[in-house]
Protein backbone atom coordinates (compact mmCIF):
# COMPACT_ATOMS: atom_id res chain seq x y z
CA UNK A 1 0.00 0.00 0.00
CA UNK A 2 2.85 2.55 1.07
CA UNK A 3 4.65 1.58 -2.02
CA UNK A 4 1.56 2.10 -4.01
CA UNK A 5 0.98 5.65 -2.68
CA UNK A 6 4.58 6.44 -3.30
CA UNK A 7 4.51 5.95 -6.82
CA UNK A 8 1.42 7.85 -7.38
CA UNK A 9 2.73 10.80 -6.43
CA UNK A 10 5.44 10.29 -8.26
CA UNK A 11 3.73 9.58 -11.20
CA UNK A 12 1.42 12.85 -10.40
CA UNK A 13 4.95 15.08 -10.42
CA UNK A 14 5.87 13.62 -13.95
CA UNK A 15 2.25 14.30 -15.21
CA UNK A 16 2.62 17.85 -14.02
CA UNK A 17 6.36 18.29 -15.63
CA UNK A 18 5.20 16.52 -19.15
CA UNK A 19 2.30 19.09 -19.43
CA UNK A 20 4.32 22.25 -19.12
CA UNK A 21 7.02 20.52 -21.06
CA UNK A 22 4.54 19.91 -24.25
CA UNK A 23 2.79 23.14 -23.70
CA UNK A 24 6.45 25.43 -23.43
CA UNK A 25 7.22 23.33 -26.53
CA UNK A 26 4.23 24.93 -28.43
CA UNK A 27 4.51 28.32 -27.24
CA UNK A 28 7.83 28.95 -27.87
CA UNK A 29 8.11 26.70 -31.53
CA UNK A 30 4.73 28.78 -32.72
CA UNK A 31 6.44 32.34 -31.27
CA UNK A 32 9.33 31.13 -34.00
CA UNK A 33 7.02 30.73 -36.11
CA UNK A 34 4.83 33.73 -35.87
CA UNK A 35 8.50 36.21 -36.38
CA UNK A 36 9.94 34.18 -39.44
CA UNK A 37 6.50 34.49 -40.64
CA UNK A 38 6.33 38.06 -40.14
CA UNK A 39 10.07 38.93 -41.74
CA UNK A 40 8.67 36.52 -44.50
CA UNK A 41 6.08 38.43 -45.62
CA UNK A 42 7.72 41.72 -44.75
CA UNK A 43 10.79 40.50 -47.90
CA UNK A 44 8.14 38.24 -50.59
CA UNK A 45 4.87 39.98 -49.97
CA UNK A 46 4.31 40.46 -53.76
CA UNK A 47 5.98 37.17 -54.86
CA UNK A 48 3.47 35.15 -56.56
CA UNK A 49 2.82 31.51 -54.76
CA UNK A 50 2.51 28.21 -57.01
CA UNK A 51 1.82 25.39 -55.24
CA UNK A 52 -0.13 23.08 -57.90
CA UNK A 53 2.40 21.03 -58.61
CA UNK A 54 4.52 19.33 -56.06
CA UNK A 55 8.29 19.77 -56.58
CA UNK A 56 10.41 18.60 -54.16
CA UNK A 57 13.75 19.40 -55.73
CA UNK A 58 12.70 23.06 -55.14
CA UNK A 59 12.86 22.87 -51.15
CA UNK A 60 15.21 24.78 -49.52
CA UNK A 61 14.70 23.63 -46.44
CA UNK A 62 14.41 20.10 -46.37
CA UNK A 63 17.38 19.09 -44.33
CA UNK A 64 18.52 20.30 -40.93
CA UNK A 65 21.72 22.17 -41.77
CA UNK A 66 20.00 23.80 -44.80
CA UNK A 67 17.51 25.51 -42.57
CA UNK A 68 20.30 26.11 -39.95
CA UNK A 69 22.71 27.79 -42.69
CA UNK A 70 19.36 29.70 -43.51
CA UNK A 71 18.74 31.05 -40.00
CA UNK A 72 21.95 32.19 -40.18
CA UNK A 73 21.48 34.25 -43.01
CA UNK A 74 18.55 35.61 -41.79
CA UNK A 75 15.33 34.22 -44.30
CA UNK A 76 11.65 35.05 -42.94
CA UNK A 77 11.32 31.01 -44.24
CA UNK A 78 14.43 29.06 -43.04
CA UNK A 79 13.06 30.88 -39.37
CA UNK A 80 9.94 29.48 -39.83
CA UNK A 81 11.15 25.72 -40.63
CA UNK A 82 13.26 26.38 -37.49
CA UNK A 83 10.22 26.90 -35.75
CA UNK A 84 8.58 23.82 -37.43
CA UNK A 85 11.68 21.82 -36.50
CA UNK A 86 11.42 22.59 -32.85
CA UNK A 87 7.78 21.96 -33.11
CA UNK A 88 8.84 18.25 -34.55
CA UNK A 89 11.13 18.10 -31.71
CA UNK A 90 8.47 18.77 -28.70
CA UNK A 91 7.12 15.22 -28.75
CA UNK A 92 10.45 13.62 -29.17
CA UNK A 93 11.81 15.61 -26.20
CA UNK A 94 8.45 14.84 -24.28
CA UNK A 95 9.87 10.78 -24.74
CA UNK A 96 13.62 11.32 -23.81
CA UNK A 97 12.10 13.36 -20.16
CA UNK A 98 9.35 9.98 -19.80
CA UNK A 99 12.26 8.01 -20.09
CA UNK A 100 14.52 9.65 -17.51
CA UNK A 101 11.25 9.63 -15.11
CA UNK A 102 10.93 6.12 -15.80
CA UNK A 103 13.74 5.51 -14.96
CA UNK A 104 13.91 7.26 -11.45
CA UNK A 105 11.18 5.05 -10.75
CA UNK A 106 12.69 2.18 -11.66
CA UNK A 107 10.46 0.80 -14.31
CA UNK A 108 12.85 -0.77 -16.85
CA UNK A 109 10.38 -2.21 -18.97
CA UNK A 110 9.31 1.53 -20.06
CA UNK A 111 12.77 2.74 -20.06
CA UNK A 112 13.22 0.20 -22.75
CA UNK A 113 10.08 1.33 -24.76
CA UNK A 114 11.39 4.87 -25.01
CA UNK A 115 14.50 3.73 -26.29
CA UNK A 116 12.25 1.64 -28.93
CA UNK A 117 10.59 4.57 -29.86
CA UNK A 118 13.44 7.06 -30.19
CA UNK A 119 14.97 4.52 -32.24
CA UNK A 120 12.13 3.98 -34.59
CA UNK A 121 12.16 7.74 -35.29
CA UNK A 122 16.02 8.16 -35.59
CA UNK A 123 15.85 5.43 -38.20
CA UNK A 124 12.98 7.54 -39.68
CA UNK A 125 15.34 10.48 -39.64
CA UNK A 126 18.32 8.93 -41.52
CA UNK A 127 15.82 6.86 -43.88
CA UNK A 128 14.71 10.25 -44.72
CA UNK A 129 18.64 11.59 -45.54
CA UNK A 130 19.36 8.96 -47.09
CA UNK A 131 16.75 9.60 -50.18
CA UNK B 1 -1.69 34.70 -56.40
CA UNK B 2 0.57 36.71 -54.37
CA UNK B 3 2.04 35.43 -51.22
CA UNK B 4 0.88 37.76 -48.98
CA UNK B 5 -2.97 37.21 -50.07
CA UNK B 6 -2.13 33.34 -50.14
CA UNK B 7 -0.96 33.54 -46.43
CA UNK B 8 -4.52 35.68 -45.73
CA UNK B 9 -6.67 32.97 -47.25
CA UNK B 10 -4.78 30.07 -45.91
CA UNK B 11 -4.62 31.88 -42.28
CA UNK B 12 -8.46 32.15 -41.96
CA UNK B 13 -9.55 29.14 -43.88
CA UNK B 14 -6.83 27.57 -41.41
CA UNK B 15 -8.87 28.91 -38.43
CA UNK B 16 -12.42 27.71 -39.65
CA UNK B 17 -10.33 24.35 -40.32
CA UNK B 18 -9.40 24.24 -36.57
CA UNK B 19 -12.52 25.68 -34.74
CA UNK B 20 -14.37 22.96 -37.16
CA UNK B 21 -12.08 20.33 -36.21
CA UNK B 22 -12.14 20.81 -32.23
CA UNK B 23 -15.87 21.41 -32.29
CA UNK B 24 -16.75 18.01 -34.45
CA UNK B 25 -14.12 16.28 -32.75
CA UNK B 26 -12.64 15.20 -36.14
CA UNK B 27 -9.13 17.34 -35.91
CA UNK B 28 -8.16 20.12 -37.92
CA UNK B 29 -6.33 18.32 -40.10
CA UNK B 30 -8.93 16.26 -41.75
CA UNK B 31 -10.50 19.67 -43.00
CA UNK B 32 -7.77 22.10 -43.80
CA UNK B 33 -6.21 19.26 -46.47
CA UNK B 34 -9.69 19.30 -48.64
CA UNK B 35 -9.86 23.28 -48.18
CA UNK B 36 -6.14 23.73 -49.65
CA UNK B 37 -6.43 21.38 -52.27
CA UNK B 38 -10.19 21.80 -53.36
CA UNK B 39 -10.28 25.83 -52.85
CA UNK B 40 -6.77 26.80 -54.00
CA UNK B 41 -5.55 24.10 -56.33
CA UNK B 42 -2.77 23.16 -53.59
CA UNK B 43 -0.63 19.28 -54.34
CA UNK B 44 -2.53 17.32 -51.75
CA UNK B 45 1.70 16.47 -50.98
CA UNK B 46 2.09 19.91 -49.80
CA UNK B 47 -1.38 19.85 -47.77
CA UNK B 48 -0.61 16.84 -45.88
CA UNK B 49 2.81 18.39 -44.85
CA UNK B 50 1.62 21.50 -43.65
CA UNK B 51 -1.22 19.71 -41.80
CA UNK B 52 0.73 17.17 -40.41
CA UNK B 53 2.72 20.21 -38.56
CA UNK B 54 -0.91 21.61 -37.36
CA UNK B 55 -1.52 18.20 -35.73
CA UNK B 56 1.33 18.30 -33.48
CA UNK B 57 0.75 22.30 -32.08
CA UNK B 58 -2.24 21.25 -31.36
CA UNK B 59 -2.51 17.45 -30.02
CA UNK B 60 0.63 18.91 -27.92
CA UNK B 61 -1.51 22.05 -26.80
CA UNK B 62 -4.21 19.85 -25.40
CA UNK B 63 -2.66 16.82 -24.40
CA UNK B 64 -0.40 19.28 -22.28
CA UNK B 65 -3.48 19.75 -20.33
CA UNK B 66 -5.55 16.53 -19.85
CA UNK B 67 -1.88 15.26 -18.89
CA UNK B 68 -2.07 17.28 -15.61
CA UNK B 69 -5.80 16.56 -14.92
CA UNK B 70 -4.20 12.93 -14.78
CA UNK B 71 -6.74 11.16 -16.91
CA UNK B 72 -4.29 10.61 -19.63
CA UNK B 73 -2.73 6.55 -19.28
CA UNK B 74 0.87 7.55 -20.20
CA UNK B 75 2.25 3.49 -19.84
CA UNK B 76 -0.97 2.96 -22.50
CA UNK B 77 -0.06 5.92 -24.47
CA UNK B 78 3.61 5.12 -24.57
CA UNK B 79 3.50 1.20 -25.49
CA UNK B 80 1.03 1.61 -28.46
CA UNK B 81 3.36 4.27 -29.30
CA UNK B 82 5.91 1.93 -30.65
CA UNK B 83 3.08 0.62 -33.15
CA UNK B 84 2.24 4.49 -34.50
CA UNK B 85 5.28 5.68 -34.82
CA UNK B 86 6.37 2.35 -36.95
CA UNK B 87 3.03 2.62 -38.70
CA UNK B 88 3.40 6.34 -39.16
CA UNK B 89 6.72 6.25 -40.76
CA UNK B 90 5.86 3.34 -43.56
CA UNK B 91 2.93 5.37 -44.66
CA UNK B 92 5.29 8.85 -44.94
CA UNK B 93 7.35 6.54 -47.35
CA UNK B 94 4.56 4.97 -49.40
CA UNK B 95 2.71 8.11 -49.86
CA UNK B 96 5.65 10.25 -51.80
CA UNK B 97 5.30 7.16 -54.41
CA UNK B 98 1.44 7.46 -54.54
CA UNK B 99 -0.16 9.46 -57.42
CA UNK B 100 -1.83 12.54 -55.72
CA UNK B 101 -5.27 10.63 -57.56
CA UNK B 102 -5.26 7.75 -55.15
CA UNK B 103 -4.41 9.72 -52.31
CA UNK B 104 -7.03 12.12 -52.73
CA UNK B 105 -9.55 8.95 -52.91
CA UNK B 106 -8.35 7.45 -49.56
CA UNK B 107 -8.55 10.59 -48.52
CA UNK B 108 -12.15 11.04 -48.86
CA UNK B 109 -12.90 7.60 -47.63
CA UNK B 110 -11.18 8.19 -44.35
CA UNK B 111 -13.29 11.77 -44.12
CA UNK B 112 -15.98 10.01 -43.93
CA UNK B 113 -15.61 7.23 -42.11
CA UNK B 114 -14.48 9.50 -39.34
CA UNK B 115 -17.55 11.63 -40.01
CA UNK B 116 -20.08 8.68 -39.31
CA UNK B 117 -17.90 7.88 -36.23
CA UNK B 118 -18.02 11.22 -34.63
CA UNK B 119 -22.26 11.08 -34.69
CA UNK B 120 -22.48 7.46 -33.48
CA UNK B 121 -23.19 7.03 -29.99
CA UNK B 122 -20.79 5.60 -27.72
CA UNK B 123 -21.11 2.63 -26.08
CA UNK B 124 -18.75 1.92 -22.20
CA UNK B 125 -17.21 -1.26 -22.85
CA UNK B 126 -15.22 -1.38 -19.82
CA UNK B 127 -15.01 -3.95 -17.67
CA UNK B 128 -13.42 -4.69 -14.21
CA UNK B 129 -12.11 -8.33 -15.35
CA UNK B 130 -8.30 -8.24 -14.76
CA UNK B 131 -7.48 -11.30 -17.37
CA UNK B 132 -5.17 -9.90 -20.13
CA UNK B 133 -1.72 -11.52 -19.24
CA UNK B 134 -0.26 -8.46 -22.22
CA UNK B 135 -2.21 -5.71 -19.85
CA UNK B 136 -1.18 -7.45 -16.46
CA UNK B 137 2.93 -7.64 -17.82
CA UNK B 138 2.87 -3.67 -19.05
CA UNK B 139 1.37 -2.72 -16.21
CA UNK B 140 -1.11 -0.91 -18.53
CA UNK B 141 -4.57 -1.47 -15.95
CA UNK B 142 -4.98 1.48 -14.02
CA UNK B 143 -7.42 4.59 -12.68
CA UNK B 144 -8.50 8.19 -13.09
CA UNK B 145 -10.28 11.01 -11.46
CA UNK B 146 -13.36 12.28 -12.06
CA UNK B 147 -15.02 14.65 -9.67
CA UNK B 148 -12.89 13.72 -6.90
CA UNK B 149 -13.25 10.08 -6.99
CA UNK B 150 -10.30 7.31 -8.90
CA UNK B 151 -12.19 5.03 -11.41
CA UNK B 152 -10.05 1.89 -11.71
CA UNK B 153 -10.09 0.63 -15.20
CA UNK B 154 -8.64 -2.94 -16.33
CA UNK B 155 -7.29 -3.23 -20.39
CA UNK B 156 -8.32 -5.93 -22.69
CA UNK B 157 -7.08 -7.54 -25.79
CA UNK B 158 -3.89 -5.38 -25.61
CA UNK B 159 -2.18 -7.74 -29.15
CA UNK B 160 -5.63 -6.63 -30.91
CA UNK B 161 -5.24 -2.91 -29.99
CA UNK B 162 -1.49 -2.94 -30.85
CA UNK B 163 -2.39 -4.14 -34.68
CA UNK B 164 -5.14 -1.41 -35.17
CA UNK B 165 -2.60 1.53 -33.86
CA UNK B 166 -0.27 -0.25 -36.41
CA UNK B 167 -3.44 0.70 -39.00
CA UNK B 168 -3.89 4.37 -37.63
CA UNK B 169 -0.35 4.96 -37.74
CA UNK B 170 -0.03 3.95 -41.12
CA UNK B 171 -3.34 6.53 -42.09
CA UNK B 172 -1.46 9.16 -39.93
CA UNK B 173 1.63 8.80 -42.39
CA UNK B 174 0.05 8.09 -45.68
CA UNK B 175 -2.79 11.48 -45.22
CA UNK B 176 -1.15 13.37 -42.44
CA UNK B 177 -3.85 13.28 -40.18
CA UNK B 178 -4.33 12.41 -36.79
CA UNK B 179 -6.24 9.57 -37.58
CA UNK B 180 -8.36 10.28 -34.01
CA UNK B 181 -11.30 8.27 -35.05
CA UNK B 182 -9.19 5.08 -35.68
CA UNK B 183 -7.46 5.44 -32.43
CA UNK B 184 -10.48 5.72 -30.33
CA UNK B 185 -11.83 2.36 -32.15
CA UNK B 186 -8.86 0.80 -30.93
CA UNK B 187 -8.82 1.92 -27.01
CA UNK B 188 -12.44 1.69 -27.00
CA UNK B 189 -13.85 -0.99 -28.45
CA UNK B 190 -10.94 -2.92 -28.82
CA UNK B 191 -8.96 -2.32 -25.64
CA UNK B 192 -11.90 -1.62 -23.54
CA UNK B 193 -10.65 1.80 -21.72
CA UNK B 194 -13.18 4.59 -20.30
CA UNK B 195 -13.67 7.11 -23.23
CA UNK B 196 -11.97 9.47 -21.18
CA UNK B 197 -8.73 7.73 -20.62
CA UNK B 198 -9.27 6.83 -24.66
CA UNK B 199 -9.63 10.58 -26.12
CA UNK B 200 -6.83 11.75 -23.60
CA UNK B 201 -4.10 9.42 -24.40
CA UNK B 202 -5.34 8.99 -28.51
CA UNK B 203 -4.48 12.71 -28.09
CA UNK B 204 -1.05 12.22 -26.37
CA UNK B 205 0.43 9.63 -28.86
CA UNK B 206 -0.78 12.07 -31.74
CA UNK B 207 2.09 14.08 -31.12
CA UNK B 208 4.79 11.84 -31.29
CA UNK B 209 3.20 9.72 -34.01
CA UNK B 210 2.27 13.10 -36.28
CA UNK B 211 6.90 13.92 -35.44
CA UNK B 212 7.73 10.74 -36.67
CA UNK B 213 5.95 10.83 -40.14
CA UNK B 214 6.63 14.65 -39.92
CA UNK B 215 10.45 14.08 -39.52
CA UNK B 216 9.85 11.95 -43.11
CA UNK B 217 8.43 14.71 -44.82
CA UNK B 218 10.42 17.50 -44.20
CA UNK B 219 13.32 15.87 -45.63
CA UNK B 220 11.10 14.94 -49.05
CA UNK B 221 10.71 18.93 -49.10
CA UNK B 222 6.44 18.28 -48.24
CA UNK B 223 7.29 20.81 -45.58
CA UNK B 224 6.82 23.93 -47.30
CA UNK B 225 7.01 27.69 -44.64
CA UNK B 226 5.27 29.14 -47.12
CA UNK B 227 2.14 27.30 -46.40
CA UNK B 228 3.09 25.92 -43.31
CA UNK B 229 3.34 28.72 -41.52
CA UNK B 230 -0.53 29.68 -41.37
CA UNK B 231 -1.64 26.52 -41.57
CA UNK B 232 -0.44 25.39 -38.42
CA UNK B 233 -1.18 29.09 -37.31
CA UNK B 234 -4.65 29.21 -37.93
CA UNK B 235 -5.48 25.75 -37.05
CA UNK B 236 -3.89 25.62 -33.83
CA UNK B 237 -5.65 29.17 -32.98
CA UNK B 238 -9.20 27.40 -34.40
CA UNK B 239 -8.47 24.81 -32.37
CA UNK B 240 -8.04 26.72 -29.02
CA UNK B 241 -11.02 29.08 -29.20
CA UNK B 242 -13.25 25.75 -30.35
CA UNK B 243 -11.80 24.24 -27.11
CA UNK B 244 -13.47 27.13 -25.34
CA UNK B 245 -16.22 27.50 -26.87
CA UNK B 246 -16.95 23.53 -26.58
CA UNK B 247 -17.55 24.04 -22.68
CA UNK B 248 -20.80 26.26 -23.34
CA UNK B 249 -22.02 24.83 -26.59
CA UNK B 250 -24.81 22.12 -26.87
CA UNK B 251 -22.89 20.28 -29.72
CA UNK B 252 -25.07 17.57 -30.49
CA UNK B 253 -26.69 19.94 -33.38
CA UNK B 254 -23.91 21.35 -34.70
CA UNK B 255 -22.12 18.06 -35.13
CA UNK B 256 -24.67 16.96 -37.35
CA UNK B 257 -24.66 20.13 -39.89
CA UNK B 258 -20.48 19.99 -39.61
CA UNK B 259 -21.05 16.36 -40.45
CA UNK B 260 -22.93 16.73 -43.73
CA UNK B 261 -20.04 19.68 -44.45
CA UNK B 262 -17.20 17.20 -43.94
CA UNK B 263 -19.21 14.62 -45.89
CA UNK B 264 -19.47 16.74 -49.06
CA UNK B 265 -15.80 18.21 -49.24
CA UNK B 266 -15.13 13.77 -48.97
CA UNK B 267 -17.14 13.09 -52.02
CA UNK B 268 -15.64 16.16 -53.41
CA UNK B 269 -12.15 14.71 -52.93
CA UNK B 270 -13.04 11.64 -54.05
CA UNK B 271 -14.96 12.88 -57.10
CA UNK B 272 -11.26 15.26 -58.24
CA UNK B 273 -9.40 12.16 -57.24
CA UNK B 274 -11.39 9.71 -59.73
CA UNK B 275 -11.82 11.74 -62.23
CA UNK B 276 -8.17 12.99 -62.41
CA UNK B 277 -7.12 9.60 -62.80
Amino acid sequence: MDTAKKENLNDKDIQVILGTLLRAGVIISMSIVLIGGAIFLLHNKGAITDYKVFKPELSKFSSISGIFKGVASFQGDAIVQFGILMLIFTPIARIVFAIFSFLIERDYLYVLIGFIILAIITISLNGGIAH
Amino acid sequence: MSVLLFTIIVLLGAFLAGLLGSLTGLGGGVIIIPLLTLALGVDIHYAIGASIVSVIATSSGSAAAYVKEGITNIRIGMFLEIATTIGAICGAIVAVYLNANYIAILFGCILIFSAIMTLKKKVDHTTLENTDKWARFFRLNSSYPDKGIDHPYTVKNVPGGFLMMLFAGTLSGLLGIGSGALKVIAMDNIMRLPFKVSTTTSNFMMGVTAAASAVVYLHRGQIDPGIAMPVCIGVLTGATVGSKVLVKAKTDKLKIAFAIVVAFLALQMIYKGISGL
